[in-house]
């Protein structure tokens, strides 16, 4: 159970005594969020994110089970099946645009949310594994955001496809077996959409289980707070309803008003214009980025422009791949004993300089490739690493 | 051991990464990138003000018919609509006879029921509209090899939407004179037209709208200039990019009023809630006003016994 003082559940009415002595399922949702949950009464509203993204991954199962009801996944019908939905579905632009921004505003919530545990040092034991799972939920995400914006199959779900399948290819000897496979062809055709969307309908379901095992294993320890140091009583905490409730509730609402901004105000604002073309295989757009949220790991790819023993493509694959995995090891490398940043003016100086640095790298990510931004990386373009 | 490898593994990228760097920087110091002429004389989209832009942004649905005219009469001889109904056409403010008389003054491919052989038949309003060339290699033929793209979506499909559209249609010129002076080699090829606004400076769309009143429009509308049919025919394309962009700002408003009501009233339990729990979180304090309060009415507390 989580901390020694939680409260056990005691059932107030002879029907909840009855249904918990035979499924203990109000037990459960006692101990997961009701009174049984004791939290730290000091928390700020960087805690807030970890129900915002539980929310956003609502909103997006919900929004995307009615999109796959209107959608086709046929190389030729899937765009028109897309702009069906939102010229003759009944309110199919909302859902559309609910899920599509509902994407970029989990991302926002997650980001947050990740950079609040590693400035608290919330990855610290005893909460390693819960640090762990997050980082699985989060390369889970990005699976299914890159699967997910393929579907529409406009010009940059084509050619996204095209240049992130690339990657395998820079592995040497098994990557290209690797890409096709993956592929179900040597580029991306009707084999592909129909396996990414099979995947993108599954893996929201996979997330919501690992979502279930990093709660479970946060309950155990109960929550880390602002100044790092173990909550010493009771009295240092309040349950979590209807305190935290209410303190979720009206940041929920504010998180979802700037939502519904961009949902009915500018809803293509995070989008790519070329997106609304259908996919052509003969023509290449101009600039190919991803979604902002990959921006800075699209920059990283692109950084590493010589060969040195291992190709420049490699370098930045291993790089990029490697900017997540290192993280898993954080609980181990971070062997300092303070976990809040606030008590730590080394550590806080160094987070604010990857702060800046992500920054600077979604930007470089974002920006045209060209040769005066020195991320510029002479990627062979996907055609020619195909051939070759 | 382990921290020796994770030593070199590290210094590897950093150095890759540093050498990658320096390759860039002196390339582009030694051969700074060539100008090109797109990148010189390529201009954003002049501004255009359409009665949908905004967040009360709503149909000029007179302006609307006037472009769908500048569509039919103009556009439509090389450009598809293909995503659009005559029915839609509702939108616009026609009412159902005058969607069947459009719908039938348009002949869509059909069968003969009686050979199997290909015909056309009248169109009715779920037809959507046909299109002016077979496919898409009669298409290039007709246009130099430039295929006319459909605009259903094309507002949407291009940076800078429907002002875009308008400073193409407006934007046809001669080619600068300092432009050839600048970049001898690139002259508008033959079959090609010069436009500014165009990515790569020319298009093989030869200028659509060339004169004033090339469309007649009916009474009480404004003079059909030329810049008025390429703005009538903007507004049209915003149309038919999104012909529920009203109802969206409409239920927009409705939604944000009603979230931040909610978010106020949830704030409101919040401090409520909280109110309790708060105090007990931390002393706030001697220049705390509740503190100061206190010690006050202690302070006199005390005094009335004394005195
Ligand atoms: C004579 C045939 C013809 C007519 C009439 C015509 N177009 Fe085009 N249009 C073309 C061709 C061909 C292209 C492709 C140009 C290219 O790719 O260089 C094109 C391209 C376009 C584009 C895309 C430009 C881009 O950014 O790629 C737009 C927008 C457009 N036309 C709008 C219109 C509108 C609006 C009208 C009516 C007022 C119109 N056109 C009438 C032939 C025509
Ligand atoms: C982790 C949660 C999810 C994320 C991050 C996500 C992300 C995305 C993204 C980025 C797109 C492209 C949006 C666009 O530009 O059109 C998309 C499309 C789509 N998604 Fe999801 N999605 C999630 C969950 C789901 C679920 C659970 C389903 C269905 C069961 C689903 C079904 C679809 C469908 C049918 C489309 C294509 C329609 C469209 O393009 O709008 N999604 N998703």
């Amino acid at each position: 159970m989580s901390f020694a003082w939680a409260k056990p559940y005691e059932p107030k009415t002879d029907i909840g005594r009855w249904i918990d002595e035979r499924l203990p399922l109000p037990r459960l949702v006692y101990g997961a969020i009701g009174g049984g949950y004791p939290v730290p009464r000091n928390l700020n509203y960087f805690w807030n994110f970890g129900v915002l993204s539980g929310l956003f991954l609502t909103i997006q199962i919900v929004t995307g089970i009615v999109l796959a009801m209107h959608y086709y996944s046929y190389a030729d019908g899937a765009f028109t099946s897309v702009e069906r939905i939102m010229r003759d579905v009944n309110a199919g632009w909302l859902i559309r645009y609910a899920h599509a921004n509902g994407a970029s505003f989990f991302f926002v919530a997650v980001y947050i949310h990740i950079f609040r545990g590693l400035y608290y040092g919330s990855y610290k034991a005893p909460r390693e594994l819960v640090w762990m799972l997050g980082l699985v939920i989060y390369l889970l995400m990005m699976a299914t955001a890159f699967l997910g914006y393929v579907l529409p199959w406009g010009q940059m779900s084509y050619w996204g496809a095209q240049v992130i399948t690339g990657f395998f290819s820079a592995f040497p000897l098994v990557g290209e077996p690797i890409r096709v496979w993956l592929l179900g062809g040597y580029a991306p055709d009707q084999a592909a959409l129909t396996r990414f969307f099979s995947l993108h309908y599954l893996l929201p379901f996979v997330i919501a289980g690992v979502v279930i095992l990093h709660i479970w294993s946060l309950h155990i320890p109960g929550s880390n707070n602002p100044t790092g140091v173990d909550v010493k009583d009771e009295k240092d905490t309040l349950p979590f309803h209807p305190f935290y409730t209410a303190k979720d509730g009206w940041f929920v609402g504010a998180f979802l008003t700037v939502y519904a901004v961009f949902v009915f105000f500018m809803p293509n604002a995070l989008g790519h214009a070329d997106n609304y073309i259908p996919a052509n295989p003969l023509a290449t757009p101009a600039h190919i980025v991803p979604e902002w949220y990959f921006w800075p790991f699209y920059a990283i790819l692109r950084a590493f422009t010589v060969d040195f023993i291992l190709p420049a493509k490699l370098w930045g694959v291993l790089a990029m791949f490697g900017s997540i995995l290192l993280l898993f090891f954080l609980p181990w490398l971070d062997r300092s004993p303070v976990r809040s940043g606030n008590y730590r003016p080394v550590f806080k100086r160094f987070y604010l300089l990857l702060v800046v640095d992500v920054l600077v790298l979604g930007w470089c990510g974002g920006a045209p490739r060209n040769r005066s931004t020195s991320a510029s990386a002479r990627l062979p373009p996907p055609t020619i690493s195909r051939t070759s | 051991m382990v921290r020796i490898i994770a030593f070199f593994v590290g210094l590897g990228f950093a150095g890759v990464l540093l050498w990658s760097f320096v390759v860039n920087l002196y390339d582009n110091i030694t051969e700074p990138p060539a100008p090109t002429a797109e990148h010189e004389f390529h201009r954003e989209p002049k501004e255009l003000h359409l009665a949908s832009d905004g967040p009360f942004g709503k149909w000029d649905k007179a302006q609307l018919q006037r472009g769908f005219q500048v569509y039919k009469e103009v556009c439509a001889a090389c450009h598809s609509l293909e995503r659009v109904a005559f029915r839609d056409l509702a939108g616009l403010g026609y009412n159902e006879a005058e969607i069947k008389a459009i719908a039938k003054s348009y002949d869509v491919p059909s069968i003969n029921p009686d050979t199997g052989e290909p015909a056309t038949r009248k169109g009715i309003p779920a037809d959507y509209f046909p299109k002016p060339y077979a496919n898409e290699t009669a298409g290039r033929a007709a246009n130099n090899n430039a295929y006319p793209p459909d605009l259903s979506l094309i507002t949407k499909a291009r940076e800078g939407g429907a002002a875009y559209i308008y400073s193409l249609l407006t934007g046809y010129q001669n080619q600068p004179t300092e432009l050839l002076k600048q970049f001898p080699d690139v002259k508008t090829p033959e079959g090609l037209h010069y436009n500014p606004y165009f990515a790569n400076l020319n298009i093989a769309m030869p200028k659509p709208i060339v004169s004033d009143g090339q469309v007649t429009y009916g009474e009480g509308a404004p003079a059909a200039t030329v810049d008025q049919m390429a703005k009538d025919v903007s507004a049209f394309l915003v149309w038919t990019a999104e012909p529920k962009l009203v109802n969206r700002h409409r239920a927009g408003m409705a939604v944000l009023i009603f979230l931040i009501m909610a978010t106020v009233l949830g704030y409101m339990a919040y401090q409520n809630i909280w109110a309790s729990a708060k105090r007990k979180v931390a002393p706030k304090g001697p220049l705390d006003p509740d503190n100061q309060a206190k010690r006050e009415a202690a302070k006199a507390e005390a005094g009335g016994i004394a005195g």
